[in-house]
């Protein structure tokens, strides 16, 4: 973010340069302390805000890292789209740790009914492709305001052999003095945007000119009700007894997978709009848009102690 | 809009997460869904109230115990400024947790119930916030309702914590009478207190001038990462070589006559690179990319600073440690992984001078060990020179981390006080 001429005989910084300035420290350490670091790309918002904040910290050289998608195959196309011009554009490696084939190697077993989600099975090919890959250190776009067990995690989250997160036994972290050291096997999980807001997001979001998938702006889509949240009709959901498709003007606010990713009723088509809509809201996002979040209160702490993002 | 860090100290008892609760609630950062979700636990649970704590204490052991782990993180927003808060529990670990929300803050919001004044506990966290170097301490005397709103009982609790805080470093005290619970000067100004002249709490969060906390006179800038571009296809950057890193104290122009430690050698800055252009200056905590007139050699943990204002350079230097685990006790002769700035060795516990009780002060020069949540004073040997200033002048280059070889996990953290062997 430039810092426009009526802050700086102040030498102040406001709130979202200070937030770019700790997330570039943050990409930045990773890059020299670690071997082999990935960044997670999914395409969604945070993930395109942190890319930007990472071709930022290096410019002008290119990424000295390759970025990471793991994919449900239930996507939404405009973000896969998304994900391969960005990818194109930075020409940035990209690798895909795909869940299909995990599936069809018969490593996971999908889950059946017609609440079948893929969600919480990502977690053993992304443990899978940090494995083979060797990746010592992977980026995450999780901001510890949306969900209660991520307000208690690190910036640098220590992950043993097997992946897991142990919420009791985590490293202190003081200052900006992180600690990346582990041994053979183990990696650490990095998160710059800790302690962004998702309405930070959106602010920068609109001051930087970051590009998003469409399907975060208001657009007619044809969508059913189900746990109160509109659901987008798609080849991999069965509707349920009751549950009827209509045309709605939608829009997302959180992008996963297509089968438990909820939209919102919006009319929200420009940023102004959205920002606007977000300062208001009084569900959080995850709340509004995620089933995974659903199961029970420790639905995002029993994930992420499996290893999930 | 600016950013204020701060750091809450106290315990359930005192009120601290319902005066949370209430500047969330007050200031629309809780959510319906997250309310929803403390309502019905709370109900589960068979609490007589609506546990505001719950919105904090994230993880499964914590709910289920009632307790709070860790420190956590909350965030909010007024038109004026944009917050962070880091909420650290009062009782478990209440050392380790406090050192660590407060080593970024910019504030510290001490919690004092006034039927019970000035507690050994108020001591203890008015003590760490200022051996943190916390600029601002907010001293909310709580539960005014309790005591008929009485200005002599503020004045009795606000003269007794002055006298105690006489002998810390503390340069902006202030006292806020309140009532979190019915919510008088938190956000809006009680009618219960017509003597309370001063500003609400969220009043005074939004006014503390915190720009002028940061160093700007003695330049730092601990180089953290090498760029260069090697590009095969746009030649002009053939030769670019940037040298990135946040700013950690001072004000850095292009044409500045500066040294690299720890060659020494001299040149000037050619320009400093953000990824939106040129900029003209840059000051603490940018995050930037210098490039120098001259082809000298820099790497990684190398400090580039101005030559006639240079840190202490050197390998022996004193320090109050905060021990972290409780996977053993620090002893003299003990060696460990530093980290400092963006600068990795190794460091040898040459000497414990003294353990501190943080409750009353007192040095414990007999002392042979810290344990888990105990601070003290030592001398260090480095493997490799470090670039410091003490801590109190600047919190970037004043302060390290220890880390265990073994395990690798951080087990202290060190307020440096200043080199070996200078009064």
């Amino acid at each position: 973010m430039s810092t426009s001429a009526s802050t700086q005989p102040y030498y102040e910084l406001a709130h979202l340069q200070a937030l770019e300035a700790e997330a570039i420290h943050i990409i930045r350490e990773v890059a020299a302390e670690f071997e082999r670091p990935v960044m997670l790309f999914s395409g969604g918002k945070d993930s395109a805000v942190m890319l930007h904040l990472a071709v930022k910290a290096f410019a002008p050289a290119r990424l000295p890292f390759p970025v990471m998608h793991v994919d449900t195959g239930h996507n939404f196309p405009e973000v896969i789209e998304f994900r391969d011009r960005r990818v194109a554009e930075l020409g940035a490696r990209l690798v895909v740790a795909s869940v299909q084939d995990a599936i069809d190697a018969g490593k996971v077993v999908e889950e059946t009914g017609p609440r079948a989600s893929r969600n919480r099975i990502q977690t053993v090919p992304l443990l899978e492709a940090i494995e083979s890959h060797g990746f010592d250190a992977v980026f995450g776009g999780a901001r510890r305001d949306e969900e209660k067990a991520r307000a208690k995690e690190r910036v640098f989250s220590f992950r043993d052999d097997f992946g897991q997160w142990d919420p009791k036994n985590q490293r202190p972290e003081l200052w900006n003095l992180y600690n990346g050291r582990h041994r053979k096997g183990e990696h650490i999980r990095v998160f710059p945007l800790s302690n962004w807001t998702e309405l930070d997001i959106w602010q920068y979001v609109a001051a930087e000119g970051v590009e998003l998938p469409p399907i975060y702006f208001a657009h007619p889509r044809r969508v059913f009700q189900r746990d109160g949240m509109w659901l987008a009709e798609s080849p991999w959901v069965t509707l349920l007894d009751g549950e009827e498709v209509e045309e709605r003007t939608v829009r997302f606010r959180t992008v996963g997978d297509a089968t438990c990713t909820g939209a919102i009723d919006s009319a929200a088509s420009t940023l102004a709009a959205i920002i606007e809509e977000t300062a208001v809201t009084r569900i959080t996002e995850r709340g509004a848009t995620r089933a995974d979040d659903r199961i029970s209160e420790a639905g995002m702490e029993d994930r992420k102690r499996e290893g999930y993002f | 809009m600016e950013l204020l860090r701060f750091a809450t100290a106290g315990s359930v008892d005192d009120g601290k997460s319902t005066l949370i609760g209430r500047l969330l609630y007050d200031s629309k950062a809780i959510f319906e869904d997250q309310l929803e979700a403390v309502e019905r636990t709370s109900l589960a649970r068979g609490d007589a109230y609506t546990d505001l704590a719950l919105l904090t204490d994230g993880l499964r052991a914590e709910r289920e115990q009632g307790i709070t782990i860790d420190v956590a993180y909350r965030y909010f927003a007024t038109p004026k400024r944009k917050f962070i808060i880091a909420d650290t529990p009062g009782h478990i670990q209440y050392t380790r947790n406090m050192v660590t929300g407060a080593s970024t803050a910019d504030l510290a919001l001490v919690l004092v119930d006034a039927r019970k004044g000035v507690l050994e506990q108020s001591r203890r966290h008015a003590f760490l916030a200022t051996l943190l170097g916390i600029p601002h301490l907010v001293v909310c005397v709580n539960k005014m309702d309790l005591v008929g709103w009485s200005q002599e009982r503020f004045e009795e609790i606000r003269s007794e914590f002055r006298s105690f805080a006489m002998r810390l470093d503390v340069h902006d005290l202030s006292f806020i009478p309140i009532s979190a619970l019915h919510g008088d000067n938190v956000v809006e100004r009680s009618a219960n207190m017509g003597w309370y002249e001063g500003t609400p709490l969220l009043h005074h969060l939004e006014e503390t001038h915190i720009a002028s906390d940061r160093n700007l006179i003695d330049a730092r800038f601990p180089v953290q990462y090498v760029v260069r571009p090697q590009d095969q296809v746009n030649h002009d950057l053939h030769d670019y070589r940037g040298y990135a890193g946040t700013v950690a104290g001072g004000v850095l122009k292009p044409g500045d006559e500066v040294v690299v430690l720890p060659s020494g050698l001299t040149t000037t800055i050619a320009a400093i690179d953000s990824a939106d252009g040129p900029v003209a200056e840059a000051f603490a905590p940018m995050a930037v990319t210098i490039r120098l007139a001259d082809d000298v050699d820099v790497s990684r943990g190398d400090m580039i600073c101005r030559v006639r204002n240079r840190p202490h350079v050197g390998q022996d230097l004193e320090a109050m440690l905060c021990w972290l685990t409780q996977e053993g006790d620090l002893r003299a002769g003990a060696k460990f992984g530093i980290k400092h700035t963006t600068r990795w060795g190794r460091a040898l516990v040459k000497d414990l001078q003294y353990r501190l009780d943080i409750n009353t002060l007192h040095r414990d020069e007999g002392a042979g060990t810290l344990a888990l949540n105990e601070i003290g004073r030592v001398s260090l040997r480095t493997t490799v020179p470090l670039f410091f200033d003490e801590y109190r002048r600047n919190r970037a280059t004043g302060s390290f981390i220890l880390v265990d070889e073994a395990t690798n996990n951080t087990v202290g953290a060190g307020i440096i006080t200043g080199p070996t062997g200078v009064a």
